[in-house]
């Protein structure tokens, strides 16, 4: 089983490799990185005094637009781009069972985007040691759970990738799915938060529904646990004065459970797909 | 031994029946031939036989053994129609990895990529190969691990004359060592003396099965008799073959097959009068639209 998972990764990653995807995804990473290193670093919280501690609150900013979107746009073509070349029919006349194929590119993909965001990260942690000097190794705890939280991130948006792909069956229909639940989830998600919370103005909704809306979006997790965590106020989002009053284990359990769901998700979704 | 056993098997879309009750035995070491018109229903039929899609009625074993399951897929091999491999990776770690996925060594990738004359290509990347040559990477991928079955839907499209010769080649090889296959194609020319069997299926039903000689014999297809007359004897040709068409420089009729050596002694007996003649037996295209004629 492993041995088949093991070559399916490794195909795949040779894929992306070729189609330029891991040098994209990293390309993408650092470029908003450096951006964010020399001139966002502005918005510095109380507590964080060191420059890293900076870097790494502007960086949960950044990751959680740029993880997904990486992650959706390498995983969308993973099945439905099989279907339509026909090599899913002839894969699955293989000794290879639905899940290790769907694993297998899971592997190869998470490979892809943790290669990009350690990249990413790296080089603003490189610039903020450059500008702060040692004090900056303070931030290095912060910078380790951006790193594993984002990982985490990008693998439960790896796996909606591949459910998308299964329900459209064609590439561009998946692309544009995915595409779409990058634009509700990530954006439109917390916009139609905070206008109900501006709409309700303190009553039930802001106190009891709220919290809850904003740990279960793993995108809004993946933003409180890493602020909470830090101390950082982010200043790129309106829902951070919500964040602090949320336990921290919430958002912690919802980044860890997202990634099972959504590839349990995706693979209920491959099962219906008939090649 | 039966390798693949198909019994009434039942197929449908929606409301329309796209197989219908089809039923039939491979031994091992025989070669079918499954042949059709577009949308007959041979690449949904291979499709049940390698469980990607199932049936609405009859039964399929591989071997004692469901389509699709483990076991049976660990003895399938399959060479879809149309197949294309991601033009990004080069034709040997395409390989490799099918290698990989039946547990068979990778080395094993150079020899079969040899085998079906890619050996030279075998660093490239398939985006850059030709129609033909992604065939052959699909022919490479179906020869792994010694597959009890193979099932091959039109394997030889694409392929020029001399890859399909070899192809045929190959396969002898394979049946000779026990390997069952079915195989669709719509050169029939090709498959003469290539297959043991044919089977014809028409609009989702099976209309005819048997070698090609049974074939041949149960539709009697009349032969086609062309005769041409010395000069100036044309009128006594044409007189001694009243059912013939008279063209200025030679006369054509048909005759069936048991009426062969009688209408050899009619022209014998015309020597005379006779330049030449020709003796035309009716081709597989000829049978072949006959048969689907016939049922239609
Ligand atoms: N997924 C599907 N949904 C609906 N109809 C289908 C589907 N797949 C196949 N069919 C229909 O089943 C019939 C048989 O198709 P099939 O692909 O088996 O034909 P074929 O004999 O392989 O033809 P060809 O020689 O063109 O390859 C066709 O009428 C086709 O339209
Ligand atoms: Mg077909």
């Amino acid at each position: 089983m492993f041995s088949r998972i093991l070559a399916t990764a490794a195909l795949e990653f040779a894929i992306a490799r070729r189609n330029r995807w891991v040098v994209v995804s990293v390309a993408m990473m650092i470029l908003f990185s450096l951006v964010l290193a020399f001139a966002g670093a502005a918005p510095a919280g109380q507590l964080a005094v060191d420059p890293l501690s900076v870097t790494v609150a502007s960086l949960i900013s950044l990751a959680v637009y740029l993880v997904p979107l990486i992650a959706l746009l390498i995983s969308f073509d993973a099945i439905a781009g099989e279907s339509e070349r026909g090599t899913l029919a002839l894969s699955l006349t293989y000794p290879l069972a639905r899940t290790e194929l769907l694993l297998g590119k899971l592997v190869a993909q998470l490979a892809v985007v943790t290669i990009a965001v350690v990249a990413g990260y790296a080089v603003a942690a490189v610039a903020a040691f450059a500008t702060g000097g040692v004090e900056a190794a303070d931030g290095l705890p912060a910078l380790w759970r951006l790193v594993w939280t984002s990982v985490l991130l990008g693998a439960a948006f790896l796996s909606l990738g591949h459910a998308m792909s299964c329900l459209s069956r064609r590439p561009s229909g998946a692309a544009a799915m995915a595409i779409g639940l990058w634009l509700v989830m990530i954006v439109l998600y917390d916009l139609a938060l905070l206008a109900a919370v501006v709409a309700d103005d303190g009553g039930a909704f802001t106190t009891d529904v709220f919290p809850w809306a904003l740990v279960v979006n793993p995108a809004d997790a993946f933003r409180i646990f890493n602020l909470a965590a830090s101390g950082a106020v982010d200043a790129a989002s309106g829902l951070s004065g919500a964040a602090s009053s949320i336990a921290a284990w919430k958002p912690l359990a919802a980044i860890v459970i997202w990634p099972v769901l959504a590839a349990t998700l995706a693979r209920l979704s491959f099962q219906r797909v008939t090649p | 031994m039966t390798i693949l056993t198909l019994s009434k098997l039942t197929k449908r879309y929606g409301g329309t029946t796209v197989l219908d009750e089809v039923s039939l035995d491979i031994a091992a070491g025989e070669r079918v031939a499954l042949l059709g018109h577009n949308g007959a229903g041979k690449s949904t039929l291979m499709k049940l036989v390698l469980g990607l899609i199932h049936a609405d009625g009859g039964r399929i074993e591989v071997a004692g053994h469901a389509p699709g399951s483990a076991v049976a897929r660990s003895l399938t091999a399959y060479l879809a129609e149309n197949a294309a491999f991601h033009p990004a990776i080069t034709g040997r770690e395409q390989l490799c990895y099918y290698l990989r996925l039946r547990g068979q060594p990778v080395k094993q990738a150079d020899e079969l990529l040899e085998k079906v004359g890619l050996a030279d290509a075998a660093t490239r990347r398939i985006g850059t190969y030709s129609k033909g040559m992604r065939q052959r990477v699909g022919l490479a991928q179906a020869l792994i691990g010694n597959p009890r079955l193979m099932v091959l839907d039109e394997p030889t499209s694409g392929l020029d004359p001399v890859s399909r010769r070899e192809f045929y080649a190959l396969l002898d090889e394979l049946a000779a060592k026990g390997t069952a296959v079915l195989l669709s194609s719509h050169a029939l020319s090709e498959l003469e003396a290539r297959t043991d069997r044919m089977v014809i299926l028409a609009k989702g039903k099976q209309v005819a099965q048997g070698t090609l000689a049974d074939l041949r014999s149960d539709a009697a297809l009349p032969l086609t008799v062309t005769i041409f007359p010395k000069a100036e004897q044309a009128p006594q040709v044409a007189e001694a073959f009243p059912e013939a068409q008279i063209f200025e420089d030679r006369v054509t009729f048909t005759c069936a097959p048991d009426e062969k050596l009688a209408v050899l002694e009619r022209i014998v007996a015309l020597r005379g009068h006779i330049a030449d003649y020709d003796l035309h037996a009716a081709t597989l295209d000829d049978l072949y639209s006959h048969i689907s004629r016939r049922v239609a």
